[in-house]
């Protein structure tokens, strides 16, 4: 099997997007509504990233 | 007067009612929902876990194996073991074929042993929606 490198904004990335889908899926009831909760975590995700990320750069200095 | 039961102390529903479709929700991700005619809904948490857990390989992820020792190993491989195992068939064909990747220091290591682990959680996931679907608690 090929070995994967990707950067830690990619694999995040494809995390936070994986893991949204499905969450949207088993979470709400209607088709509709599983794909705004799917966009909603997926946003979160992001804002949380972004967040976390700028929080380390600055604390790093 | 009227006597009003505990809902915590009624029976639940009935174990045929719903263990197909979580064995074969864990066995297969999606599989519960395919079993309860929700094909387009377990064509995505197919693709998702299955998805999530290659990539955890091709990352060269760390399997999880039950150790004892002080409280936060014990509870972190045990933890780590039960969310590997929850993948399934897949976590059984990977260790059929031999998959074995020791713990290697390494943040693209690290996230492949987390997706392996997510993998298994979110089909645990699945299965909850397959369950509830199966009762009739969920359409």
């Amino acid at each position: 099997m090929p070995k994967m490198n990707l950067s830690h904004f990619e694999t995040a990335l494809l995390f936070a997007l994986i893991t949204s889908i499905v969450l949207g899926v088993v979470t709400k009831r209607t088709d509709r509504d599983r794909l705004l909760y799917g966009v909603y975590t997926f946003v979160c995700f992001l804002i949380a990233l972004f967040s976390i990320g700028w929080a380390m750069r600055l604390g790093h200095g | 007067m009227a006597k009003q039961t505990d809902p915590r102390q009624q029976p639940g529903p009935p174990v045929g009612q719903w263990l197909s479709a979580v064995a074969l929700g864990w066995l297969i991700p999606g599989g519960g929902h395919f079993l309860l005619k929700r094909t387009g809904r377990g064509m995505l948490l197919l693709a998702s876990v299955t998805v999530m857990f290659i990539f955890g390989l091709m990352m060269r992820g760390a399997m999880f194996h039950p150790e004892s020792g002080d409280l936060l190993t014990t509870l972190i491989n045990t933890g780590g073991f039960v969310g590997d195992v929850c993948s399934g068939l897949l976590y059984l064909l990977s260790a059929w074929f031999g998959y074995n990747t020791p713990d290697m220091p390494g943040a693209v290591h690290d996230y492949g042993t987390k997706f392996l682990v997510t993998a298994g959680l979110l089909n645990i996931l699945a299965m909850v929606d397959a369950y509830e679907i199966a009762i009739g608690r969920k359409d």
